[in-house]
């Protein structure tokens, strides 16, 4: 849907999307005056449910936006894309960017938002520039900025970038940074529909939630609920790494088997058999190869296994793999990712990664495995974001999952895989078809 | 203290914000101030944040806590090496060490003629592409064997 098409290097290009059918919802919805009511009912219908990871209903969410507060109200996208394992914004920007700033254009339309940002991971600078550029091409076409295709409808969007913080992608944290402060997130409530950018009524999505909402505005939002299951609509992009024979995106419908998926991706690399997956980006609990062989990809299926659908980054891990080392550099992350403004997270994700890494290096005490759900318990809820969360739910979920290793390593100060093993399956890989 | 296209460029970032907004310009103004002189003294942090109109102590606030931005001099080329579980899955780790082996540094280390530094880095949302590094912050090198790392680091010597 979204990437269907968009093959070559000039597939980004306006004279291009509009060729594959893009800007005639847009168009229609102007030409024929659709009330913001109607927009909103149709998503609504489609059960598209936001794709930065969390799930929530975007129609519902739309619906928050106080459509008659008379002054200025804003639209956010959240492109801030660095969640481990997730890399599919980075595609649809780089292929398909005008299906986002006509999925924001249609929802600025809808909520009455005169003004919107896309914030842009810093690391991928160049698509960026090309952001930039594809909006350069809408505001010559007419397709933004004032009197939108000849209508009385403005509405002005601009590129923002970020510089290397992820807690940008917490959607407060995303709006500080907008507003050029260091990107700490806010307590809420308030939440940013009533207290967002510049403290104005602000509605923020994620990438791919913007870009599914042409295609739901042309093909009606039941037809896109059917391309998946029920309470899961639509299609997603599932971004695969690890071990498997070719990384990345993959765009099918919700509901689809994750054998399916891994058979997509060409199996597993060297036909090594399937240890451990981590189904929804890093944040999201890791699951047994042989539980998740029996899930399905949408919300419900990954959340009834114990884990969360997430960002649609999978993760996966064959027998190689060292689930202690693979948890330890996880824990990194959080640690060197934590904004410090909350004493359970600064300090807790800290201890985390410590007490991972005295495991992994030999030095752990018989009392480690407590000791890490004591800390994880003591993060969980006690902040004002999620980051604590998700930096505790990969320790509880490796240490319930694989436990053994872990004890096998305090017990015996070495890995349960051996380190030329583990060498080996982590070798650089580069898939032929790259 | 910066030139007149870095100013201007500056300025078509002021304008995408409200007018009593410029603050909203620092991350970029910040960039293209380390573009243009290598890293960011204090001196051009309080510059910049003059001309946005802003506490420096704010925009100081901004530049330390981004990690891409540069507090210190670096080589004339940074090259940050992701390492993250997913990468590392696919040889991250294996390109880092041969990067390192290659010039002879360790992460945070400058070479001593001052070409290259290396930093290892976070997600930088391409896992697919594994093993990925950035060159200068905003060139990404994707599928990052060692014939490619070469490859990538005679050209880059050359500059």
């Amino acid at each position: 849907m979204i990437l269907a098409g968009c093959d070559g290097d000039r597939a980004w290009r306006l004279q291009d999307y509009v060729a594959r059918g893009g800007y005639s919802a847009l168009k229609r919805i102007v030409a024929e005056k659709t009330p913001q009511d109607a927009i909103i009912a149709e998503l609504k219908a489609s059960v598209l449910r936001g794709r930065g990871g969390a799930g929530f209903p975007t129609g519902l969410k739309w619906s928050f936006m106080p459509r008659s507060f008379p002054g200025d109200k804003y639209l956010a996208c959240n492109s801030d894309e660095g969640e481990p394992g997730t890399f599919k914004d980075r595609d649809i920007l780089r292929y398909n960017p005008h299906s986002v700033i006509e999925g924001m254009t249609i929802a600025a339309y809808a909520m009455g938002a005169a003004r919107g940002y896309n914030y842009i991971h810093g690391e991928i600078f160049e698509i960026y520039q090309r952001f930039e550029d594809a909006l350069a091409e809408a505001r010559e076409a007419g397709l933004i900025g004032q009197n939108i295709l000849g209508s009385d409808f403005s509405f002005e969007l601009f590129a923002h970038h970020g510089y290397g913080a992820y807690i940008c992608g917490e959607e407060t944290a995303l709006l500080e940074s907008i507003e050029g402060k260091k990107g700490q997130p806010r307590f809420k409530p308030p939440f940013p529909a009533s207290y967002g950018l510049y403290g104005k009524p602000t509605t923020i999505n994620n990438t791919e939630t913007f870009a599914s909402v042409p295609f739901i505005m042309n093909m009606g939002g039941e037809a896109f609920l059917n391309l998946g299951k029920p309470n899961n609509g639509g299609m997603k992009l599932f971004s695969i790494s690890g071990h498997v024979n070719r990384p990345g995106n993959y765009e099918i419908p919700l509901g689809t088997p994750f054998s399916e998926l891994l058979e997509m991706a060409g199996g597993m690399r060297g036909g090594r058999k399937l240890k451990a997956v981590i189904p929804g980006g890093s944040s999201s609990p890791v699951l047994p190869g042989s539980v998740m062989m029996d899930c399905t990809m949408d919300y419900d299926s990954i959340s009834k296994a114990g884990s969360m659908l997430g960002s649609g980054a999978v993760i996966v891990m064959d027998e190689t793999t060292c689930m202690v080392k693979a948890l330890e550099r996880l824990s990194y992350f959080y640690f060197e990712e934590s904004c410090g403004q909350c004493t359970p997270c600064r300090e807790g994700t800290g201890w985390l990664y410590r007490v991972v890494h005295r495991i992994e290096n030999g030095l752990g005490r018989e009392d480690d495995l407590d000791l890490l759900n004591s800390v994880t318990a003591n993060i969980m809820g006690r902040t004002i974001c999620a980051l604590g969360d998700a930096a505790s739910m990969p320790v509880q979920s490796f240490v319930k999952h694989f436990g053994a290793e872990f004890a096998y390593h305090i017990e015996n100060k070495k890995c349960l895989v051996p380190h030329e093993v583990q060498r080996a399956g982590s070798q650089i890989y580069v898939s032929p078809s790259c | 203290m910066l030139s007149q296209e870095s100013l201007q460029q500056i300025d078509r970032e002021i304008a995408k914000y409200p007018p009593d907004q410029k603050q909203s310009a620092v991350m970029a103004a910040l960039r293209i101030a380390q573009v243009e002189k290598g890293w960011l003294p204090k001196e051009l942090i309080e510059f910049v944040a003059r001309y946005l109109e802003m506490p420096p102590i704010a925009a100081y606030e901004v530049a330390s806590f981004y990690n891409m931005y540069d507090l210190e001099p670096v080589g004339r080329h940074k090259i940050t090496v992701c390492t993250n579980l997913p990468c590392a899955l696919s040889g991250g780790v294996h390109a880092a060490e041969y990067v390192k082996q290659k010039l002879g540094i360790d992460f945070n280390e400058t070479t001593p003629d001052g070409k290259f530094t290396l930093k290892e880095g976070e997600c930088m949302g391409a896992c697919g592409d594994a093993p990925v590094l950035l060159v200068n912050n905003h060139q990404m090198c994707s599928w990052m064997t060692t014939e490619k790392i070469d490859q990538m680091l005679a050209d880059l010597d050359k500059k």
